[in-house]
């Protein structure tokens, strides 16, 4: 009765009437989309925006001094004032504009890993961490001779904290750590490793592609080096994404692709002198046209608040957790006791690909496979799981058909 | 969805034919859908007038990929390799959409179970794992990964 009550309050039929994606039909059933964390879908208002740019004052950013310039120089810029306040930053130049989370930490990767770290440094990188947190770091390891050292997690899923103590050392210069864990759900606790990262002088570069539009973000309070996110994963465009840097290490660092706008003056006589940050990291034409629909994405989660945001999502994701376990043979991978709205689970003798197509038989789109993240799975010796990771535009109901699909998917295959 | 997840499909997931090591083979070839983590392994005995004498596997892998490895071993036990290969080419293109199995004779019998994969393309795959690793398995090939 408590898990009805606390649903009405959210007005969620309103809400999907935003999303024109959701009346869709998959196989003759009304499509039942939790595959969020791969990929939210997008709202009217964000959707809008492209034409709206295109129709009206489409033209390149920074350089033309006609009006149509102008105009998308200002929409462009705005965009930056507005990821600054959402995430919680003090100074809109810290917001550097990059095609996604993982184009963000390969950034951090190449300009600051490159330049500040030497051989025998030691990069701490999670256990429970996406691809893009772990391959740009072996990259730089390789090339660089560093060293890289795994933080453990707990059968449920946590981080190790002891453990992680116990690996931080002087040696140690960047400690890289999901927000969220797109595998498991775990919520991490960002302001505690950082407080310990910086008594060893360590920057922490945080993956927050789960978390930003899940939860409250405050990167000033986390005191995270770093942030990186993308806009795809928060009702926005794919291609689109942010890199949060504290300002006194965005002025130090070199930057990490050259071209037009990220220099201020280019001569064959004089040289080349490079532009301020967060211009320094941004070369070439920028996606101007996600940007500003990343702009409406936040203006759109703004509207409904992400405190009523998490607080449904949890809901759901008791909701729909309490349903997954009354099924025989369901085990779920990862019970952190601090999780956001991802329900990553094995069914005993039933491959996760052939559940994912059965459920999209049923108009159920989840994701199944090792969600790039193999060493999670590593971890808990399972090639792979099904995952269904549910949005605020989720209803109760939609967790119900997809429990009873698979429930049909045990009908099939028992 | 009941048309490629049929009864006879479903059987040999649940018991998989010719489903074990094999001690004393003439080829043997590992292949790995590293996407989704399928692993398994053919073992192949060459018996007089290259016949394939007997053919087994094991390994890891969706109902799809176990299944379309289980009637591969029935399937082709007691052929040539030379029919094996013209079975493997018209198996692969049957799975790609290449081959309309109801416009054109074919040799694939029970296989032809298998059609209904290449409307999934994210499943195709699974259901030539098998096939690709016994062709590597007669070319000689250790080893094989599909991307």
């Amino acid at each position: 009765m408590l898990i009805k009550e606390q649903f009405s309050t959210f007005d969620v039929d309103k809400i999907r009437d935003d999303f024109p994606i959701l009346s869709r039909r998959i196989n003759d059933k009304p499509l039942v989309y939790v595959d969020n964390a791969a990929s939210t879908q997008m709202p009217k208002p964000v959707i809008d925006a492209f034409s709206d740019y295109h129709s009206r004052y489409h033209a390149n950013v920074h350089r033309g001094v006609h009006t149509l310039s102008q105009e998308a120089t200002d929409a462009f810029e705005k965009v930056r004032t507005l990821v600054k306040s959402f995430i919680g930053a003090g100074d809109e130049n810290e917001i550097i504009y990059t095609s996604g989370a993982t184009d963000s930490i390969n950034l951090v990767a190449q300009s600051y890993g490159r330049a500040f770290l030497n051989e025998g440094d030691e990069i701490l990188v999670s256990n429970m961490e996406h691809h893009a947190n772990i391959v740009p770091w072996d990259m730089l390891a390789k090339e660089k001779g560093l060293k890289i050292v795994v933080i453990p997690i707990t059968d449920e899923g946590e981080l190790d904290m002891n453990a992680y103590e116990s690996l931080i050392s002087e040696k140690t210069r960047i400690v890289a750590i999901n927000h969220v864990s797109n595998a498991l759900g775990t919520i991490n606790p960002i302001k505690e490793i950082t407080r310990i990262a910086h008594q060893h002088n360590a920057v922490v570069m945080v993956d927050g592609a789960q978390a930003v539009s899940h939860m409250e973000v405050n990167v000033v309070d986390l005191d995270c080096d770093f942030y990186a996110f993308s806009a795809h994963k928060m009702l926005g465009p794919t291609g689109v994404g942010v890199l949060y840097g504290k300002r006194e290490l965005l002025d130090k660092m070199p930057p990490y692709r050259g071209g037009g706008d990220m220099i201020l003056s280019v001569s064959f006589n004089t040289g080349v002198t490079f532009n301020q940050v967060p211009h320094k990291f941004e070369a070439g034409t920028p996606g101007i046209a996600g940007v500003i629909m990343l702009g409406e994405a936040i203006k759109y989660i703004n509207t409904i608040g992400r405190d009523s945001i998490a607080a449904y999502e949890n809901e759901l994701l008791e909701y729909a957790t309490l349903q997954a376990l009354k099924i025989d043979g369901l085990r779920v991978i990862g019970t952190a006791k601090k999780k956001a709205s991802v329900l990553s689970f094995v069914l005993d003798g039933v491959h996760p690909h052939d559940i994912g197509t059965v459920l999209d038989f049923h108009g159920v789109a989840i994701r199944s496979g090792h969600h790039c993240a193999q060493p999670v799975m590593e971890r808990f010796q399972i090639p792979a799981t099904s995952r269904a990771s549910f949005a605020f535009y989720n209803t109760k109901e939609e967790v119900d058909i997809f429990i009873n699909a698979l429930k049909e998917v045990l009908e099939v295959f028992r | 969805m009941k048309q490629l997840y049929q009864e006879l499909i479903l059987d040999h997931n649940k018991k998989p034919r010719n489903f074990h090591v094999m001690e004393d083979f003439d080829h043997e070839s590992l292949g790995h859908n590293p996407l989704c983590g399928d692993k398994l392994v053919v073992y192949i005995k060459i018996g007089e007038g290259d016949t394939i004498e007997d053919v087994s596997f094991v390994g890891e892998g969706c109902a799809i990929s176990k299944a379309s490895a289980s009637m591969m071993t029935t399937a082709l036990k007691g052929k040539t390799i030379q029919e094996a290969k013209v079975i493997y080419t018209q198996f692969h293109e049957m799975s790609t959409g290449k081959l309309d199995i109801a416009e054109h004779p074919h040799q694939l019998g029970k296989l032809a179970i298998f059609a209904g994969v290449r409307d999934l393309p994210a499943r195709v795959k699974c259901a030539t794992l098998a096939w690709h690793t016994l062709d590597a398995a007669l070319e000689g090939r250790k080893s094989i990964t599909t991307e």
